[in-house]
Parts: C-alpha cells; structure tokens; sequence
C-alpha cells in the first residue's frame, strides 16, 4: 500500500501531527516502506482464526466504589504549562 | 566490586565489606568518569542515591534487610520517578518532573535498592538501537562506535559498563532482550501481567512488560522476586501470590526437554550465531537437557502484525501528549489546531511520528479490518503456534538476535531494517510469553545472547535453565574494558 | 404535503456513584475547578484504569429495568479524539460489546394509548471535562473535575414520532433512573443530557430522511422546543427545495432555535479498537440475578399495584407512580390516614395543583406527607369536614404546621353534637316556610338549599352526614 502526499496529510491531521511540507515526500515514502512489509500479512489466509486483543483471557477486576482520591491539584499544577485559577488554558474553543 | 553480581554485592553488604553508602558513592565516581563517553544516563540522581544509601546501611545494621537492600540501581526513564525528571526519551517530556513513583520503581524501593538516576532509551521505546532518543545515542560499552541495542540501551550500556549493579528495562518487542543479547547482559522479559505496569510509560499497552537486565541470571531471580506481583492499579496484572524466583536455579536439569524452532535454524542465521548457539545446546545437554525441532510456522509473520498492533496502540496511548497538562507545548500557539500540531510535530521524533501515523493509519475507517484485525488475527496463530510447540518441549531456546550490536548509524536511515532486528522476540511479546536472553558467546570481541522462551508463568523455570547455565560458562562474567 | 418525523435520542446519564468510573475521585457536582482530577484524570503518562464495581451494578439494573439482555461479556474500547476537554485524547467506551443491549419502554401517549419505544442500546463510558470561555487573555479553561465520571449513553430506537413522545420516553427514561436510584437525573447540572436525531420524510416513505444531531438539551421543555424547531426547519428546507445536511447543531435556548456546529470536525473517524489496559467485563447469571433481586419496585409494577391494593384508577396510579417521590410520598399519606382513595384524591388534585402552580417538585413540597396524613386523619375522624379541609391545606400551603393548632385557631372544628345540629335543623325549617311547602309537595331539589341554609349559619361546621339525616327526617315528619 503506497501512500501518497493527500493521505499522509490526512494521517497527520488525525494525529494531529504538524509535518513540514518538504518532508512529506519522504515520510510517505517510509510509511510506504513499512507498509509494505505490513502487507505479508495479507497473504495468510485468517478467515477461520478469531482476533486475539489481548494475550490472556481472563475477566476484568473491579474496584469497590469508594474515594480514594485528594485534592492535589496545586502539586498537579506545577507541571503544567499554563494555568489560571485552577484552570489549564488553551487557545478559545470554539464551539 | 563494580561489576560484581548483585548475589556477590548482597554478600560482601552482608559481611560489611562494603557500606551501601561506599558502594554507592563508588557507583557514583564511575558514573561521572564514563558517563559523558557512554551517555547511558539522562539523569543522576546523586544526593537522593546517598540518602537512600544511608538509609539501606540503617536498614542492614537493624537486620531487616532484603538481599537487594543497598544494591545502587538505574531505572529506565521510561519509568515515573516522583520528584525527578522523567523524559521517555523524548523532547515531549524534557520538563516532566513526574507526581508520582511507578509500582516498579516503588518496589524496588521498598526492597532497598538505591536508585542512582535514570537511562536513556529510544524515544517513548520505540527503536532498536537507542538511536532515537532525543537525549543522543548510548554507547556499547564493548564498543563504542557500536550501538547497545534497545530501547533499554541506556540501562544495558550503565549495567555493562559498572555504572548500577542492575537496572530495569522494558520489553514491548524485545527491548530487554536484545539490549541483553548486545552488552553480554541477562535480561528477562516476563510473562504479560506478571509484573505492574502502573507508572510506566505506555508504548503498546497490551505488549509492554517490565523486566530486569542483571549481570547473571540470580540476580533477575532477585530483582524478580521485588518487581512480580499483582497491583490493583493495573488492571491487566496478574493476582499471584509471591513467588520465590530464586527458588528453583539449583534444580538439576535433567528431564529437561528443549525445542529448537526450524525457523530460527535455517542458513538465513549468521553461521557463527549458529556455532555459538550449537556450543550453548551442548553445554545443556551435558546437564542432562534433551533437545527436540519444533516449529512456529507463524513467526515470519510477528513483525507485519506487530508493526500494525504496537503502533495502533501507542497511536492513542501517545495522544495524550498535547501540550495542554504537561510536557512540551509549542511557543505562541494560534489556535487549537496550532496548539496541538505543533507540540506534537515539534515534541516527537521522526520515529516516533511515524509509528502514530501508522498505527492511526491501521486503524482509520476503511482500514481497520485489513489491517488491525489482520494483525489481530494473525496474534492468534502466533499464539497457537507456541501453544502446540509447548505440548512437546518446556522451553525453547534461539537466537535473540540475528547478530552482534551493529554500528551507530548503520541501521538508523531504514525503519524496516531496523524492525527486522527483532525478527526472534517479537513473536514472545504478541504471545504475551515470558522470554530472556543470556550471554552465550563472544563473536569478535563482542557478546552474544540466546533467547529462552517458555510458558506462561514460567520464569523461574528460565531462570533455573539459565543459571545452571552460567553455572557451567563464564560468558555472562565478561566485562568489557571501558 | 404531509411529512412524519423520525426521532431517536441519545440519553447520557451520569451515574451516582461516590467515585468515578477509572479512578478513585470524587464525583461530587460544583467542587472548585481541577481539584477533583486525579493523576489518572489528568492522564498523566503511566497512569492506568480500574473500573468501579458499582458503574457495572448500576448499568445492570438499568438493563434489567427496560427489559433489556445484559451483555455477559461487554468490552471496552477507545474512541479517538483530540479535544482539550478529554485528557487522553480517547474516551473510553463500548462499541461492540455493551452491558446492555437490546430493551424496551413502554410510554403513555396523549390520548391515553400505550407505545413501545425500543432501546438500542446503553452503554457505559467516561464523561469528558468541561472547557471554561471566560475571559483568560482570549484563552479558554479547562475543568477536569468531570472527566472519567461515569455515563451510561441509552440509546433509543427511531421510534418516536414527534416532540411530544420524545419528552414522554425522556421523562419515563428519567423516572426509572430515579427509581433506580442510579443518577440524581439532575437535567439543569448535566446528570442527565439528551442528544436527539432528528429527520423527516414524507408521509408513507420506508427510507428514512437525513438525519441532524441536537446536542445537549437540558431540559424536558428544551427537548420539545428543539426538536419542534428542527423538524420545522427541515421541513421548510425541503420544501423550499434545499437538502439536510448531516451535521450536529446546537440548541439555542435563547433564541430558540438550533445552529450547525461547524467547529466540530466534519468527518469525525474515531479510530475505535479494544482498550487495551482493560480486559473484558465477564459476569454470569448468578451476578444477574443478585443485582435483579435488588431492584426496586418500578413505576409499572407499583402502578398495577396500586389499582389493586388501593383500588384506584389507572389514571390515578399513572400519575402517582411517575416518579418513585411521588408515589413514595403518597404510600406514606395513604399509611398515616388509613384511606388510601382518599389519599390518592388530595395528592392528585388539591397537592399536584400546589406544586404545578408554584413549579415545584415532589421532594420540595411544602406540606409533608405527615402533614397531608394527619389532615385526612381529620376528615376521617369527623373533626373537619372535606370542605374546610381546603382551609387547612391552605393554611399548610402557607408555611403553618400543625394541623390541629390549624383547626384550633381557625374554629374549623366540625359541630357534630346532635342537639346543636337539631335545633339548626329546626331553625332552618322554621326560618323558610315557603321551602318548606316546595319540597313536601315533592321538589326534592329543594333539599340542597336547606344544606346550603343550614351549613351558612354554621359557618360550614355542621357535620354533613348528621345534617342531612336530621333535615330529611325532619322534613319529612311533619
């Protein structure tokens, strides 16, 4: 599978990836790489094999509803770049 | 002292041959000497490391002492250390100072190990050969116009050098291993849900495990023994009860039945892997192991479906990273959109982009099903295949790698050259199998590992195997001369 | 031209649990901005979730409640997107594999009919944060207090057919929950949000029209407004010869009115796969049958109960029953005054009307069913009568509390002393001669004016029961 220019972008954008114009070419090209060795895959017939998300199969553990959980938010905060009354800011959203 | 086992420090802190406060100190004066050539560590955390150490030496006068009270350590930055930088690797994460301890990282304090900073890794794990870190490339410590391999190529290169008497790693394709198999290191790669991965950094979440690279299979056996464990932070870790990995290194190994994957052994392997790796068969057999062909049809096939799997999830476990809570965010954004491309375009590597958008590639409409459950699939088969080949054989033994630690920049231009690298080990972690390398030769100058894999939950047997083994060879004692 | 409209809704429910869905922060309504995200909510790298028992309980007896089939193995997966409201750049959700499927509701329809509404659907998944857009240098805030609280998105079938049955199933929806007493269903704070699909088509069409998306109504009477716009708009767009376009659109309370959300990307491709740091959810018929021998009593059962046991009306017992408050409230009357038909008529008519008239709820009524109990006690007991009962109600209304203090100081005390009501009676007679004459020349009519006479002198005290029978005999002697 060959990507070209258009889906790279595309890719990038779900991403949300910033790539320079003058690297596209070469980066649909790695992916290009890469998929086509991806692409052995297709040559394996799977039809009668189940998808395997996980490498044991076994239920989930539940956690007793309960608070465990204080307000840490000024030691949280320290970290973060930019905040303002509790609030992290980011550029307006715009809904 | 600096290159002794941890087994060996453990004693000599014991008969108080040594202080941990000495040791550590001592591990400290090496640091600062090689560090700057070998650029195994991002972070040394000295004035912590000898607080700790006086604590331990409190610790061991008092009595309560666990064998690795005192032991200096390095943890993989991939790890969250409260308090103290913790980079993946990556410019994305240059000012994090994490809010909280990892359970590794945690355990390992708990036993009394002292941390003496953390190791440069691939970029967020993704690589092979530690050249994708944004801190540089670490440097083999046998060689060092070579790479260590990776992405725990800083914590292999510190533990190879003298620079901690063990480290952690991770391992979501074969990053202890083949770190392992490059510096002449022991390194395990436990079974998926054996040990917690709360606090590490996720690359792909349902392949990454925790594991120890150490100078000799008893000292795995005792970092092991500290790390393994259910935690009720991750809900993928298994609730065992503790188990003594060191239990069962002196068990005899007759009975023992070893498969060797027709796969592995074709003329495609370097014929002096081959020589070597036959040398270590018949060192097993002496001790009474019988080996057996078996084959894993399938294997050809773990690097195409890791390569859609790793990457589909680290594509959302790297979404996180925006630029909004935490870590790097550009200058003067303009907007939202501006926000979030240019943190992410600008704070990732080029290899790390890329897998995103491969993994956002495999998973977008119209894809998913050709390649996502392909691959998902495909996991199964790979699956099935160590499953049929444990019906005959205890473990299986190969190559970890198919050859020594290549040069710095040799491999680094071609992604998929460099993904091939981990032809043997992939296969282990889509299984969710435990696998280690160990130390089985030295070809020019340079150390090789073979690969052990067993059984869900099989560690300490591999650990039983791979002791006798350095019971009986001394490539696990070179050190190179740095 | 005749068109029909097609209406399915998407209800988020936030779940009353004490903690959220992954992770072991508060869930508490209006805390201070951030401090109630924890490390997990922030999703600091590293951090992982673990899923809170009561969320799956919760959603179980949801499922349970609409007749629905409890999926035995539901699975989580990530839907991905960039938003700053959502820290990890996914929510965690179920696509696949829900805790609940298939179900159904059964709501009443304006003229009395019953209709089934199908449930696609209710699955269980993380809340998203808040963004602030006051003013911060042009910058906008991020609150992530609700980020990771639980939902549970209840899906319905297309099945409703305008605004009208629309609010029937939201408010029927909202009824069960409270009687689960799994949310607080708290529309104004966002407990309980209701996206609607919307489309027309032509009277007698099979496919259905395309489709807009209103997000966010929070309020019963917002969902009407809404939903009666868009269809309008989409109607005069059709027939104006333009098309609908897929889209979501905002509701406008102020303007009443829905806007398109052009901010919101136009081909969302949400990437979902299997969530990976959680396994699936397994439970088994044991697990169901524990949460089923939970359940309480819901509106259905209740109300058949309630013909039944207190013989009331269908309509009586609907009304009663549709809020488990409500029908708490008048259990507890109908128990304190031994008259449950009796009871049944005060709350529907006299207490409904008070609560209507001041927009009030249930649960914030001013009089008390203790209060409501011992008043009909008194009606019950001859001390007053159901007419100067109206008085106590009032003076109850008004904030007074004790109802005998009430009929002390009001002098409402029923005259029920045969001799008193006797020489009434005689005064009556006495007073009206030409009545007199009227009724015992047969004009049975009459009677009700010597009740009227009689009961004006006693100011409404005189027992009805003993006044009649004491005029009728006296009446009817001479």
């Amino acid at each position: 599978m060959a990507l070209d220019k258009n889906d790279v972008e595309k890719i990038a954008h779900l991403a949300r990836l910033q790539i320079n114009d003058s690297d596209i070419v070469e980066v649909a090209q790695r992916i290009s790489n890469i998929l086509g060795m991806i692409d052995q895959m297709q040559s394996v017939d799977t039809s009668a094999v189940s998808a395997m998300a996980h490498p044991f199969d076994a239920g989930q553990r539940l956690r007793a509803d309960q608070t465990t959980e204080t307000n840490q938010r000024d030691y949280y905060q320290k970290i973060a770049p930019a905040t303002q009354n509790g609030l992290y800011l980011v550029p307006k959203v715009i809904e | 002292m600096l290159s002794k086992t941890v087994a060996e420090l453990s004693g000599a802190l014991t008969r108080k041959e040594v202080s941990a406060r000495e040791l550590t100190q001592a591990y400290l004066d090496k640091i600062h000497q090689l560090n700057p050539a070998l650029n195994a560590y991002v972070t040394i955390t000295a004035e912590q490391a000898l607080a700790q150490a006086d604590a331990a030496d409190n610790r061991r006068a008092k009595g309560n002492a666990s064998p690795l009270t005192g032991i200096p350590i390095a943890h993989k930055d991939i790890f969250c250390t409260r308090g103290v930088l913790t980079a993946c690797g990556s410019h994305m994460l240059h000012n994090f100072i994490a809010p909280y301890d990892a359970t590794v990282v945690e355990r390992l304090e708990q036993a009394g190990a002292i941390m003496l900073g953390k190791t440069n890794m691939d970029e967020f794990a993704m690589g092979s050969s530690n050249e994708t870190s944004w801190f540089g490339p670490v440097r083999n410590p046998w060689d060092q116009a070579r790479v260590p391999g990776g992405s725990s190529g800083g914590s292999a290169a510190a533990v190879a050098a003298g620079l901690c008497a063990m480290a952690t790693g991770t391992d979501t394709g074969g990053s202890i291993r083949q770190p392992a198999s490059f510096c002449g290191l022991t390194g395990l790669k436990p079974t998926y849900g054996r040990v917690s991965r709360w606090g590490m950094i996720a690359f792909a979440s349902s392949l990454d495990q925790a594991g120890p690279l150490t100078r000799s299979a008893e000292d795995a056996a005792l970092m092991m023994n500290a790390i393994a464990g259910s935690d009720l932070r991750d809900s993928t870790c298994l609730e065992l009860g503790f188990e003594d990995f060191t239990a069962k290194l002196n068990q005899p190994l007759a009975g023992l039945r070893i498969g060797l994957p027709r796969e592995h052994f074709t003329k495609d392997l370097n014929p002096a892997v081959q020589t070597i790796l036959q040398n270590a068969i018949r060192t097993l057999e002496s001790l009474g192991a019988s080996f057996k062909e078996v084959s894993l049809p399938n294997n050809y096939l773990s690097v195409p479906a890791y390569y859609v799997i790793a990457p589909a999830e680290a594509s959302a476990n790297l979404s996180r990273f925006d630029g909004v809570r935490f870590g790097y965010r550009c200058e003067n954004p303009d907007n939202l959109e501006d926000l979030y491309k240019r943190s992410r375009g600008e704070g990732f590597g080029d290899e790390v982009k890329r897998r995103i958008m491969v993994g956002t590639y495999a998973l977008s409409a119209g894809y998913y099903d050709a390649y996502y459950i392909k691959a998902q699939k495909i996991r199964r088969l790979i699956k099935q295949d160590f499953d049929l080949a444990f019906n005959d054989v205890d473990l299986i033994l190969g190559p970890t790698s198919p050859h020594t630690a290549f040069k710095l920049g040799e491999k680094v231009s071609d992604p998929v050259t460099m993904y091939l690298e981990d032809i043997y080990t992939i296969a282990v972690n889509l299984a969710g199998l435990p696998g280690m390398s160990l130390p089985a030769g030295m070809l020019n100058g340079l150390p090789i590992g073979m690969q052990l894999v067993g059984p869900s939950l099989s560690e300490s047997r591999l650990l039983n195997v791979a002791h006798q083994f350095q019971m009986n060879t001394d490539w696990h004692s070179q050190r190179p001369e740095v | 031209m005749s068109w029909e409209t097609v209406i399915g809704l998407e209800v988020h429910v936030q779940l009353a649990t004490k903690s959220k869905l992954f992770s072991g922060s508060a869930t508490e309504f209006g805390a201070a901005p951030n401090t109630q995200a924890s490390i997990y909510d922030l999703a600091l790298p590293g951090t992982l979730p673990v899923m809170n028992e009561e969320v799956l309980r919760m959603a179980v007896s949801f499922g349970l409640a609409v007749d629905a089939e409890i999926g035995k193995r539901s699975v989580f997966d990530r839907k991905n997107y960039f938003y700053p409201d959502l820290p990890k750049g996914y929510q965690i959700t179920q696509l696949e594999f829900p805790t609940v499927g298939r179900g159904s509701l059964k709501i009443q329809l304006e003229d009395g009919s019953d209709k089934v509404i199908g449930i696609t659907r209710a699955h269980i998944e993380e809340d998203a944060g808040k963004s602030l857009h006051e003013d911060f240098q042009g910058m906008s805030g991020i609150d992530l207090n609700r980020a990771g609280t639980p939902l549970l998105e209840i899906v319905s079938d297309p099945d409703l057919r305008n605004a009208k049955e629309a609010v029937a199933y939201l408010k029927k929806l909202h009824s069960i929950i409270l009687y689960l007493g799994i949310s607080d269903g708290n529309m104004s704070q966002g407990s309980m949000r209701c996206d609607a699909n919307v489309s027309v088509r032509k009277k007698g069409a099979t496919e259905f029209g395309t489709r807009t998306e209103i997000k966010n109504v929070n309020s019963f009477r917002f969902v009407e407004k809404a939903i009666n716009y868009e269809v309008q708009r989409q109607i005069e767009l059709i027939e104006d010869g333009g098309r609908v376009v897929q889209e979501t659109r905002l509701y406008d309370s102020d303007k009443d009115e829905t806007r398109s959300m052009r901010s919101k990307e136009v081909a969302n491709d949400y990437r979902y796969f299997p969530e990976p740091d959680l396994l699936p959810v397994i439970i088994d018929d044991e697990y169901i049958a524990a949460v089923r021998a939970t359940l309480p009593e819901l509106p259905g059962a209740r109300c058949l109960r309630f013909v039944s046991q207190y013989s009331l009306s269908e309509y009586d017992a609907d009304v009663l029953t549709s809020s488990r408050n409500m029908a708490d409230y008048f259990e507890e009357v109908a128990r304190l005054c031994g008259d449950a038909k009796l009871s049944a008529n005060w709350v529907t008519a006299d207490l409904l009307g008070l609560l209507n008239k001041n927009d009030l709820d249930i649960t914030s009524s001013p009089i008390k069913p203790s209060q409501l109990g011992t008043m009909i006690s008194r009606i019950k007991d001859n001390t007053i009568s159901g007419k100067l009962a109206k008085t106590v109600f009032e003076a109850l209304a008004e904030g007074e509390s004790d109802v005998d203090q009430i009929i002390e100081a009001r002098g409402l005390k029923q005259v029920t002393d045969t001799g008193a009501i006797e020489k009434l009676v005689d005064d009556v007679i006495a007073g009206n001669p030409d009545q007199v004459a009227q009724y015992r020349a047969g004009k049975d009519a009459v009677f009700g004016f010597f009740v009227g006479q009689a009961m004006k002198i006693s100011k409404g005290k005189a027992n009805p029961a003993q006044l009649n029978e004491l005029l009728r005999n006296k009446l009817k002697a001479e």
